[in-house]
């Protein structure tokens, strides 16, 4: 927006307000701000005079602290913030960064730490299950061995044979009626 | 007679369960974070795109030789590095126990770093990030000093992460924010080494390929950030003049050497899984080309983000001198911008000389803020980050290059662990009946207990000491020892015909050249020329004092001699256990054969381990 008279109106109703509530100078009015030296920049130089004791100014530090006080109001009213509306030799208190309760980090590390403990003790018991498995498999498995060695030693491994789906040769099962019993 | 099945694993020793987890771990282990942070570094200081010749020119003669030797030996041999090198003969055990140090040293100090990108990991989740804002005072007038003097990364890094100390002597206390997410750290190894190539193999998947597309995103984003082009034309525009330094060839050299991750005994290891009849030469083409691929691939979008902030450092000093003259002339407001500010700035020093000197205007040129180079954990934990605050959706940027970076870190510390675990597994430290799992968790936590010292105030001087002195130098001396080892004491006729039989066909005239003259004299070269380099100067680093008067500037400090014989220490005792162990084999044999018995040792070949 454009600074012109108007602004200017604002400006000094702004200053008139903050010296109403700091020093509850209830009698400051607009007419008690004088602003001089308006530049291009828009930059100026401004005083709050006194009328019940005529024509004095209120002295330097008082303003300076109304202002303080009151910089946020005077800050939104003219949609700045207080880097684009410079008040020179007013240094404005910064406010500390928002903290939550429990830092932020804390809660990341307890979700992941969790997530990596529940993964190595589910690995672990799935190692333990799995060598018991094996454990009782080895001692079920010597006994298979000897007959697997026993069905090979023929030089033709009986798996191959597929004794199950066999044909019974009808010609030869007869014939068992031929020899003699001893 | 028996009609078995020929089973192909009789030994019973565990394998990839596919070819492409073997190719995807050796890939893992050699991309590392140093492919992020160093060699973009070295691109710029070493004249752009000049530096890709002695760089090509290393991986054709070092780099993808010495890489074949390893994988073929750990294939043929089945065995992890101290086995393998005392089946080679038994004189050269001590290159393998050499190794298995530098992996043990490595891993101790490679985890602690990737513990700090944990911590500013968890961190990137809190709006707005830390490192963006510097912390107030006591009194709430103004910034805190430190903060306020450098910038809120510096501090964040120096004060908030390490709290450092100004003296490598004065050890300062443990941070217990660094040793729970060391703990993590070593809990996610762990996780993901228990049982080793088992589970490893499956982590893989995930930690070697997410890297690739982060960087993808990476590019995407850096490309269109604003000075992007800026960063990138200043990597790329060769200056063939630096070629003409031989300090140039050395840093190609040794970085294609350290970035393949070589004479770890990592790469035998991943190796001895394989099943025997696997083309090795195919394969150590393949990681070494696809290693120096992302290295490439991964720099521009590091520069583009490095001229971004370069850009948007140089604009913001602009301003800053915009807004001086602005007020001292009471100009209108937007009556100087960026583009005519040159301009105005001839015209009132012609007409206002004086004004303008006392203005005390910053000389604002792009150039400068472009040669602000930085390597290793300042890339990217300070200059990054600072380049990551001024991207818009800043937390997203950040959670993915910190992932992007552990993923990159973890997939290393797989190799270097199992450069560690697999040795001693076959040593069989513990009993046959215990699990593997206990062996890797002893591993796990023996390496937390001792890595907690690298938390200390003191602790990142004493990481770049072992960056330094543990992971450089015995390296070279070991790698120099295989290839000697392999082609002298083996035998190129034996090697040869053993690979022959593994790849399925002859050897051809490049590797017979390059492992017999070019890689050791190489190696030589390299080795001769980075020590000498190491001793022109006497060992020094530098600390961060808010005390210094140079502040925020980091002040130079030579080490104390304490720390010096700690670092020769480091050096030497890898490379001090080949010639020692070779002396103690020596004595044995002379003991042995003071007895009447005296057997041959059987002559060793590839195809005669498995028939």
């Amino acid at each position: 927006y454009a600074w012109d008279a108007n602004e200017e109106y604002l400006f000094k109703a702004m200053v008139a307000f903050a010296m109403r509530r700091y020093s509850s100078r209830s009698s400051t009015q607009i007419s008690n701000v004088l602003l001089c030296n308006v530049t291009d920049r828009v930059s100026f130089w401004f005083v709050v005079t006194d009328s019940s004791k005529n024509v004095t100014t209120v002295p330097g530090s008082e303003v300076e602290a109304a202002i303080r006080m009151n910089r946020n109001r005077i800050n939104s009213a003219f949609l700045l913030s207080d880097k684009t509306l410079q008040f020179l030799k007013i240094t404005s208190t910064l406010s500390p960064p928002v903290e939550p309760s429990t830092p932020v980090w804390l809660i990341v590390f307890g979700v992941v730490l969790c997530l990596i403990v529940a993964g190595i003790v589910f690995l672990i018991v799935s190692g333990i299950q799995k060598h018991k498995k094996k454990n009782k498999e080895s001692t079920e498995g010597e006994n298979l061995e000897e007959k697997v060695e026993v069905t090979l030693e023929n030089g033709i491994p009986c798996e191959a044979l597929d004794l199950k789906t066999g044909h019974v040769n009808g010609v030869f099962a007869a014939d068992d009626e031929r020899f003699t019993s001893l | 007679l028996s009609a078995t099945p020929e089973t192909p694993r009789e030994d019973g020793r565990p394998e990839w369960d596919n070819k492409l987890q073997y190719i995807l771990s050796c890939i893992g282990f050699a991309v590392g974070l140093g492919n992020v942070w160093r060699f973009p570094y070295l691109c710029q200081i070493h004249g752009g795109g000049a530096f890709l010749i002695p760089y090509f020119i290393a991986l054709l003669f070092e780099g993808i030789p010495l890489l074949h030797l390893e994988l073929a030996l750990g294939q043929c041999l089945r065995k992890g590095s101290i086995g393998a090198w005392n089946t080679i003969s038994p004189y050269l055990g001590g290159v393998g126990i050499g190794s298995w140090m530098v992996s043990v040293l490595v891993s101790l100090y490679y985890n602690t770093v990737l513990t700090w990108v944990m911590w500013y990991f968890i961190n990137s989740f809190q709006e707005p990030l830390p490192w963006s804002v510097c912390p107030l005072n006591e009194n709430r007038t103004g910034f805190n000093e430190e903060c306020y003097e450098s910038t809120s990364v510096n501090y964040f890094w120096y004060r908030k992460t390490l709290n450092i100390t100004p003296d490598i002597a004065e050890s300062g206390t443990l941070q217990w924010w660094l040793i729970l997410c060391l703990a993590t750290c070593w809990a996610i190894v762990y996780l993901c080494t228990i049982r080793g190539i088992e589970t490893t193999g499956k982590a893989i998947y995930v930690t070697a390929t997410f890297p690739y597309l982060v960087l993808t995103i990476f590019l995407i984003q850096g490309l269109t950030l604003p000075g992007a082009t800026e960063g990138l034309i200043y990597l790329f525009t060769p200056n063939l003049n630096t070629l003409k330094n031989p300090r140039v060839w050395l840093d190609a050299a040794t970085q294609i050497f350290f970035s393949l991750s070589l004479a770890f005994g990592g790469l035998i290891a991943f190796a001895s899984y394989n099943p025997t009849k696997n083309d090795c030469e195919k394969d150590a083409v393949t990681v070494a080309i696809v290693n120096s691929m992302t290295s490439l691939y991964a720099s521009i979008p590091v520069f583009s983000v490095l001229g971004f902030k370069a850009t948007t450092a140089y604009w913001d000093c602009l301003d800053r001198n915009i807004i001086n003259i602005i007020n001292e002339f009471d100009l209108p407001e937007e009556s100087i911008m960026r583009q005519n500010y040159t301009s105005w700035i001839s015209f009132l020093n012609s007409s206002y000389p004086e004004k303008i000197a006392g203005l005390k205007l910053k000389s604002c040129d792009l150039q400068e803020f472009l040669d602000q180079s930085v390597s290793g954990t300042g890339l990217a934990f300070i200059v990054f980050t600072q380049a990551i605050i001024l991207m818009p959706g800043s937390q997203a940027w950040a959670i993915l290059f910190f992932i992007m970076l552990f993923s990159l870190g973890l997939s290393s510390m797989f190799g270097n662990i199992e450069g560690v675990f697999t040795p001693l597994l076959e040593l069989q430290i513990i009993p046959k009946s215990a699990p593997k799992e206990l062996l890797s968790g002893i591993i796990c936590l023996i390496s937390f207990l001792i890595a907690l010292c690298f938390t200390l105030g003191s602790g990142s001087y004493w990481i770049d000491i072992f960056d330094r002195y543990a992971g450089s130098v015995p390296l070279l001396v070991i790698a120099f020892f295989e290839v000697i080892g392999v082609m002298y004491i083996y035998k190129i006729k034996r090697f040869s015909k053993d690979v022959e039989w593994m790849t399925g066909r002859k050897l051809n005239l490049y590797w017979q050249i390059t492992w017999r003259f070019i890689s050791p004299m190489l190696l030589l070269i390299v080795f001769m020329a980075f020590v000498t380099l190491q001793m022109q100067k006497p060992p020094s680093y530098t600390a961060w004092n808010p005390k210094y008067e140079g502040f925020p500037m980091k002040e130079e400090k030579v080490y104390p001699p304490w720390v010096q014989a700690i670092c020769v220490l480091l050096a030497a005792l890898p490379c001090v256990c080949v010639p020692l162990a070779a002396l103690f084999h020596l004595a044995k044999q002379k003991h042995r054969s003071k007895d009447s018995s005296f057997v041959p040792t059987e002559v060793f070949s590839c195809q005669g381990a498995n028939s």
